[in-house]
């Protein structure tokens, strides 16, 4: 597949549908949605591809996890999305799976002043897993099952708020958040 | 039809990411309001420029948008808005809140009660509740990150000395999540109960002062008062005079200058609907409908 492909043909309808998932994903901590219309190069799964797509730029520093950073994700992304790489305490956006993202603690969590200046993780999962965590909290109604790579590094991310990353897991074509406001417990 | 020369929903696409990565962050730290770099739109401050861009970075063609003015749907601002993205996005538009997926509001919260697939946006001129106390927003600032809000509640207290009761009759402050102090836009008092625990995603857009705010859906949403004098939610003491609702939030209309004056609901839509089925008030008895 060339570098050139992969993108939406539709940009601003199909960037426009994968926001509103992105959207329900992080006001709905946990709870998966679908997210297509990309195809990037592996493993750079569709849905993480859709993400980039939607909101990472020129005006976004990204980080590519040792996972991910091949040559050829680097020219999708510098083709597709125009986004500059950086070091991951620098980074807007940081891509790759949970434990080529560690130390998670490098990430920007956003200051007293302004919370929002916190980075956003795109965390690729290989799968399905069995749930291993509770979540309750804003956007959750009474409480939501779901499966995250670490329990303690969230509970962690949590007792900061409202400082804190947020992370996206994404898996194949789809796509779940969990925003710094949740609550993690351990099944 | 769609207007060729615009992109869909008018905003470009890089303006459009940077209102949705604001967004996400407003959904991440409910309450917080967020800056972005709001655009000049083709309309004047005040008339829902930030709500305007916020419906921008939502919309997507499948959707049907309803735009309210102060519960209106016939209103200038409405109409003009309900206009504005028909042509640059070419989606269907509604009245009816049931059939709609994207509402923008101005001043209220419909009555009919929402449901998670929708998403109601909110029209701000002020987004900042502490400004009107704190002129300088390096100060409120500090308020928001240090949790000082002492000086809401003495505005508070300061109602009930000078008048009795909590005064403070719409853009009444709310605290989310145990947080965050915000200011839920000039709606009515009487809607504050509809902010929490609400199953749509409620997005705020102020554009003169850019900012962007958010509430997840079912967030815990709290007006501010004190253990003897409680947040009641208020309305004027009446029924509809058109469709004889007593539990919807009423307009007073002023029908002549010999002090005549009647009550309609503010929500044209409920109204119109309760009519439909029959329902019928002071004024509009049955032969006259």
């Amino acid at each position: 597949m060339s570098d050139l492909s992969g993108g939406f043909a539709e940009v601003a309808q199909q960037s426009a549908r994968a926001f509103r998932a992105v959207l329900n994903a992080m006001a709905r901590p946990g709870q998966l949605q679908q997210l297509e219309g990309a195809a990037p190069p592996a493993p750079l799964s569709p849905a993480a591809g859709a993400v980039l797509l939607t909101l990472v730029d020129q005006s976004t520093r990204l980080h590519l996890a040792p996972s991910h950073d091949t040559p050829e994700i680097r020219n999708w992304i510098a083709f597709h999305c125009g986004a500059p790489l950086s070091g991951a305490e620098e980074a807007a956006f940081a891509l790759g799976a949970w434990e080529a993202l560690q130390p998670v603690a490098r990430f920007a969590m956003g200051t007293p002043d302004y919370p929002d200046r916190a980075a956003t993780l795109i965390v690729e999962e290989a799968g399905s897993n069995p749930p291993n965590a509770r979540l309750s909290g804003p956007g959750i109604e009474t409480q939501v099952k779901a499966y995250l790579p670490d329990i303690a590094a969230f509970q962690a991310n949590h007792a900061g708020f409202p400082l804190g990353f947020d992370c996206l897991f994404t898996a194949r074509d789809t796509v779940f958040g969990l925003p710094r406001s949740s609550n993690v417990e351990a099944l | 039809m769609t207007d060729q020369a615009y992109n869909f929903a008018y905003l470009d696409e890089a303006t459009k990411r940077m209102i949705r990565r604001a967004l996400l962050k407003g959904i991440a730290v409910p309450g917080y309001q967020v800056p972005f770099a709001s655009r000049e739109m083709p309309m004047p401050y005040g008339w829902g420029t930030g709500g305007v861009q916020v419906t921008a970075a939502c919309l997507t063609p499948e959707d049907t948008l309803k735009v309210i003015d102060q519960g209106a749907d016939d209103t200038t601002n409405a109409v003009s808005i309900r206009k504005f993205f028909e042509r640059t996005g070419g989606v269907k538009t509604t009245t009816h809140t049931a059939e709609a997926s994207l509402i923008q509001t101005r001043h209220r919260i419909p009555e009919e009660p929402l449901r998670a697939d929708q998403i109601l946006v909110y029209q701000v001129p002020i987004p900042e509740p502490l400004r009107f106390l704190e002129p300088r927003e390096s100060e409120t600032r500090k308020m928001h990150s240090l949790e000082e809000y002492g000086l809401m509640h003495v505005k508070l207290y300061e109602d009930i000395a000078r008048h009795g009761e909590i005064s403070t009759a719409y853009a009444y402050p709310v605290k989310v999540e145990g947080r965050y102090v915000m200011d839920p836009s000039p709606i009515p008092k009487f809607d504050n109960p509809k902010l929490g625990g609400s199953p749509a995603i409620q997005l705020f857009g102020a554009g003169r002062e850019q900012r962007i705010y958010a509430l997840p859906p079912f967030t815990q949403v709290v007006s501010l008062d004190f253990e003897d004098h409680p947040f009641m939610a208020s309305k004027a003491d009446h029924d509809c005079d058109l469709c004889g609702c007593s539990t919807s939030y009423l307009d007073e209309v002023i029908t002549d200058d010999r002090g005549g004056r009647m009550f309609v609901c503010s929500d044209t839509d409920f109204c119109e609907a309760r009519r439909a089925q029959g329902h019928r008030g002071r004024l509009s008895p049955e032969e006259a409908v």
